[in-house]
């Protein structure tokens, strides 16, 4: 085991019940020009600090969460369903 | 880590200049050899920023497996050459990177593995690298301590035999590469860390470090696990995530395991080096990390995997485990060339876990397209530029797992 996610339904976990989703991105408006759309199929910031990314609880409540956590040392910080409101609709 | 005495050994220390016409980020294989190639063909005034000591990242951090038997005709030109200059290096660079070419077999335990090499087989021998699928009495031969019964949840059904492929001593690579670049004249500066990239007219125009500031005309990125924070600096985005990948090493046996072991269905790779430890390798960890923090799950998995292949070894102690941080691609192919927009940077990234076999041919090819100008063909497929075109490489059959 080598660090915690605090699931909001099912309470701190090892991260090996979790799938890693990727970093949160904005999707392009419909109809945006094909290098928009690869570049949000490809490019990535990739931070060495702190990222904000979807991770998946495979082994537990089977539900999409976001995680802050700092990359370089994989301290956790907030976890929620949505971290920045209004961006997500939660489901 | 290496002492002051061993320092001087290598190479001498050298005065930092106000500017160079190259400067290399990152003291590994790929940046060193990238070095020594452009002092090969004359370009002398090139500086390699490194900012811990050479060696310190992914050159002295991988299972040290040098093969070319990989899966697209792109990925096999590329390795085929640098498994070539590997076989010629210790003369090359007068420094003994103790090469063992004890051949390499990448197990199929299921027959869509088995699929699998035989397509590999093919597309290696009209390439004409020496690489054949065998059968379980020939794999008895060339490795009798594997587990070759009908016991193992995934017995092992056939293997592809990779003859040229082994293991080398990765710590003397880069001393090599370093030393005899220093002894043409190439600046080899540790411990200076590139904290900004500064452009002038939309040109790159030199580097700031925490030792002050180098003018320079071209910057090569040639760092791993740091490629995006690099490119960040002139506001590129690459389509890289940092992983990280852990190994483990036993404590010394009598030499009994001659080829390097492979198996993806394992998820582990397994050789003997020439001390007799084992070096054991597995996957990427699944998320995205900087952390060079061993796990105790790594451990347990890979030991677990590597007792269905060698069971003799139950015994033996496990001496110590590290991890090293890997700039994954989409499609496990790595990222080399100019960037359109910003004239004098250069690319040698994305490496992934593949990165260390591929040093020679790297750096020899990315030094050509340096001094002329013009991008050589072998590495024309692994333009940056791939991604926005769809012209997706898909190395991941070869390159997940099997190192």
């Amino acid at each position: 085991m080598s660090f915690l996610i605090s699931c909001p339904r099912c309470g701190p976990r090892d991260v090996a019940e979790f799938q890693y989703g990727g970093e949160l991105q904005s999707r392009p408006a419909p109809g945006s020009d094909i290098g928009e759309w690869s570049r949000y199929l490809y490019d990535r910031d990739n931070v060495a600090g702190i990222e904000k990314a979807w991770w998946f609880h495979r082994s537990g409540c089977r539900r999409w969460l976001q995680v802050e956590r700092d990359t370089r040392t994989n301290e956790v910080g907030k976890v929620a369903w949505t971290l920045d409101q209004g961006t997500v609709v939660d489901g | 880590m290496i002492g002051p005495l061993r320092r001087w050994r290598v190479m001498r220390p050298q005065e930092q200049r106000s500017g160079y016409d190259v400067v290399i980020v990152g003291g590994g294989v790929h940046g060193l050899a990238i070095a020594y190639e452009l002092a090969k063909r004359g370009v002398r005034d090139v500086a390699v920023l490194e900012k811990a000591y050479i060696g310190a990242g992914g050159s002295g951090r991988n299972t040290a497996i040098i093969r070319s038997n990989y899966r697209t005709p792109e990925g096999v030109a590329f390795y085929d050459e640098s498994v070539r200059i590997y076989e010629r290096l210790g003369v090359e660079l007068g420094f003994n990177v103790l090469f063992s070419q004890h051949g390499h077999l990448t197990l199929a335990h299921t027959d869509s593995a088995v699929a699998g090499l035989r397509v590999r087989a093919e597309v290696n021998q009209l390439q004409g690298v020496d690489s054949v699928v065998v059968g379980v009495d020939e794999i008895r031969k060339l490795a009798p301590a594997l587990d070759l019964s009908d016991r193992p949840r995934y017995p092992i059904q056939a293997a592809l035999y990779h003859p040229p492929g082994g293991i080398i001593r990765h710590d003397a690579v880069v001393w090599g590469y370093a030393r005899r670049a220093a002894e043409m004249g190439v600046h080899v500066h540790q411990g200076v860390e590139v904290t900004g990239i500064d452009l002038a007219a939309g040109r790159i125009a030199g580097v700031r470090t925490n030792h002050g500031s180098i003018r320079a005309g071209t910057v090569v990125n040639a760092t791993a696990g740091w490629a995006s924070t690099i490119a960040a600096m002139v506001g590129v985005r690459l389509p890289i995530v940092t992983h990280p990948l852990q190994a483990l090493v036993t404590e010394p046996l009598k030499p009994f395991l001659n080829p390097v072991l492979v198996s993806a269905t394992l998820h582990v790779y397994v050789s003997q080096t020439d001390r007799g430890e084992l070096v054991i390798g597995a996957e990427i960890d699944p998320y995205a990390s900087y952390s060079h923090r061993s796990t105790l799950s790594f451990m347990e998995t890979s030991v677990a995997h590597v007792l269905e292949l060698l069971p003799s070894v139950a015994n033996v102690r496990v001496l110590r485990q590290w991890a090293g941080i890997c700039d994954m691609t989409p499609d496990f192919s790595p990222i080399i060339g100019p960037v359109p927009d910003v004239p004098g940077f250069i690319l040698d990234v994305g490496w992934g876990t593949y990165g260390f076999k591929a040093g020679p041919v790297a750096g020899r090819r990315v030094a050509e397209l340096i001094a002329t100008g013009q991008t050589p063909a072998v590495l024309a497929p692994f333009s940056i530029e791939r991604f926005a075109t769809g012209s997706l490489i898909g190395e991941k059959a070869a390159a997940a797992v099997s190192h």
